[in-house]
């Protein structure tokens, strides 16, 4: 008995782990199918542990670009709840929103999948009716979401800019890329993707990557540790986090830095990966007066922890990792591609040689732009 | 880096699975689609049946290269990869010289024990952590937390060479072994908390470097005549690694060097005592 249990110890392998991020933009804006990015995901499987994977695509539903595209997750237990969800969603929504046509997203059967959610795309635009006629429509839409995930049970809203979408699951993201044939029905100018090893709460459909408002969308490697402080400043901003992960603080504090205060993103990253104190003190004295008072305002927005994370936006992408890099991150060009990934040997496999790859300084944004998007390219506020 | 002629990638697609390639004698392994477990077992085979020389073509992010090649009579082979290696290449690397046509990833030299491993590209982070032993030279830059607690062991001395710059915390908890960094490209060194708590070994930087980069247990001073001999010997090693840096020794050599080195073995013994 004493040697049978032995070697079934000496049997345990240790599953080497870590989260993968990869990101592919054409800077021409020129759109392309999912094929590549999944194949370049799917060469870090061994970084995640098929427990959660996910792609945000941009430029994917052209004909309805100045639609607000909804892609909604309903999670109950069984299908009798999972209708009920819908149901009662698809009242609010005839209530907040003009929906002009919706259906179900499509999805290969043939590909195994664990406990999917019925999942279901709504084509919208805001109703604004008494005071909220005042509002933007970023404001009211992330408002109304809010409202969904906390107040209608297994219905959450997992992506809603326009002329983009978000796609994740339960398994591994190549999975995940095939049983919503990202492959083979989407054609986009700008992909993120994320493969999951998720470290301290369980998996679910809604705890995969990316998280996203509006066309802002995140995919993170790495762990949050300040989370309850950064939830808790969000929360007084109205943001509410349901989705039972750390990452989802950094995809509000995007949208509130971003979308509503409209911060540039070299000062995000500096709010979210602030120089140390000692770093500042060599500074000179106008940038020392900046990220001082930055780190002042926002010290509840520093994201402590190793991350390394890709910020999706229409017409942008962000790589960022932690202001002393715990967690990997490479970015490279050929052309007029831009990829940012956890690892070189993934963009190598989709694009073998490349004009130039370096790996950014910690706390550094490396930001890849679509032509145009300066000067105020379709920004979505 | 200044580097005279694009180095050709890749091999022919002609080349067999695992055939005898008729000039060099070497064993070739096609890479493309090995998963990194079936990769090393082929290494290991290759290994047991006696061969000196492997060359490994597509090479994609496969990890672990070198490593699960220890043998009691340490047998050696040369180990030839034309791709992106993996991460932790030559991971407790016993002997073994592995030779990279391409970039490596990260934790190059992974607590490697002896031998060489030759990068004609650039690493990622953690490049040579606790290395024990053996030889790194990499032709262009690297990432962050270079040497990482590197340290000698049992009358072994570690050699980390870089071409080019190093980004943040070079040298971090650094217990022994040399590390030179050339700096071919004049960008760095602007890397911060070199040597942070540092206690044994020795960096030279070529340049200089500013108080507020080091850690606080680190001096700077500059490269005497016997630190200058060492530097030199290395240099020209790097360069017949590397003929395609268009620098000669003389060149490399004419800049001023500055040597790191630690004030004290335990710099942070009083951290818990009252």
């Amino acid at each position: 008995m004493d040697r049978k249990r032995r070697s079934r110890r000496e049997l345990y392998t240790k599953d080497i782990c870590a989260c993968s991020i990869f990101g592919a933009m054409n800077r021409d804006g020129d759109r392309f199918t999912g094929e590549g990015v999944m194949k370049a995901i799917a060469s870090m499987r061994v970084r995640g542990n098929g427990l959660g994977g996910g792609f945000a695509a941009y430029g994917i539903y052209p004909d309805n670009r100045d639609l607000y595209a909804f892609h909604l997750m309903f999670t109950g237990p069984t299908d009798v709840a999972r209708r009920a969800a819908k149901k009662e969603l698809e009242a609010f929504l005839a209530r907040k929103f003009e929906v002009f046509f919706d259906e179900e997203i499509p999805t290969d059967d043939g590909v195994v999948v664990r406990d999917p959610p019925l999942i279901w795309r709504y084509f919208v635009l805001p109703r604004k009716e008494g005071d909220d006629a005042e509002m933007t429509d970023g404001d009211y839409i992330v408002r109304e979401i809010m409202a969904v995930n906390t107040k209608i049970e297994n219905a959450y809203v997992f992506s809603s800019g326009k002329n983009m979408g978000c796609f994740k699951g339960v398994g591994y993201p190549e999975e995940i890329g095939e049983y919503f044939m990202l492959d083979r029905l989407y054609r986009g100018h700008t992909w993120t993707v994320h493969g999951r090893f998720p470290t301290n709460t369980q998996a679910w459909w809604g705890g995969a990557h990316p998280f996203g408002l509006l066309d802002t969308t995140v995919v993170h490697n790495g762990e949050v540790s300040s989370y309850g402080t950064n939830r808790w400043y969000l929360e007084m901003y109205g943001y509410a986090c349901t989705l039972q992960t750390d990452t989802e603080v950094i995809a509000y504090a995007a949208d509130l830095l971003m979308r509503r205060q409209k911060l540039p993103i070299e000062i995000v990253a500096k709010i979210l990966a602030p120089p140390i104190w000692a770093a500042i003190d060599r500074m000179d004295e106008k940038e020392k007066r900046l990220l001082t008072a930055l780190r002042m305002t926002y010290g509840p927005l520093l994201m402590n922890g190793p991350f390394a994370v890709i910020i999706g936006e229409t017409g942008r992408m962000v790589g960022l990792t932690d202001r002393i890099r715990l967690r990997p991150l490479t970015a490279a060009t050929r052309g007029e591609m831009f990829y940012i990934s956890s690892e070189e040997a993934s963009i190598r496999l989709i694009s073998p040689h490349l004009d130039r790859v370096w790996t950014p300084k910690g706390g550094e944004p490396v930001i890849a732009e679509m032509k145009g998007f300066e000067k105020g390219f379709e920004r979505i506020c | 880096m200044m580097i005279k002629a694009a180095v050709p990638k890749g091999r022919p697609s002609s080349v067999p699975k695992a055939g005898v390639s008729a000039g060099t004698g070497a064993v070739s392994i096609d890479a493309a689609g090995l998963e990194t477990r079936e990769l090393n077992d082929r290494l290991r085979e290759l290994q047991l049946s006696g061969t000196k020389r492997v060359e490994i073509s597509n090479v994609c992010g496969q990890r672990y290269i070198g490593t699960r090649l220890y043998t009691p009579e340490g047998q050696q082979m040369e180990i030839d990869i034309c791709g992106t290696a993996g991460n932790d290449l030559a991971a407790f690397l016993s002997g073994h010289k592995i030779t990279v046509d391409g970039n490596a990833q990260d934790g190059v030299g992974n607590t490697m024990d002896s031998g060489e491993v030759v990068v004609r590209g650039r690493a990622g982070d953690v490049l040579g952590f606790s290395m024990r032993g053996g030889e790194i030279y990499v032709r262009d830059g690297c990432g962050y937390r270079a040497a990482l607690h590197m340290k000698d062991c049992e009358g072994k001395r570690p050699v980390l060479v870089v071409g080019g710059g190093a980004q943040d915390f070079l040298g971090e908890y650094m217990a022994g072994g040399v590390v030179i960094i050339l700096d071919l490209d004049g960008e760095s060194h602007d890397a911060n908390f070199m040597g942070t708590g540092m206690h044994g070994g020795v960096i030279y930087l070529r340049g200089t470097a500013r108080d507020d980069q080091v850690g606080a247990q680190v001096d700077i001073s500059p490269a005497d005549e016997a630190d200058r001999e060492l530097i030199e010997e290395y240099v020209s090693r790097y360069l017949d690694r590397f003929p395609e840096v268009e620098m000669t020794k003389e060149e490399i050599l004419a800049s001023p060097f500055v040597r790191l080195t630690p004030r004290s073995k335990r710099p942070y013994s009083g951290l818990y005592a009252y």
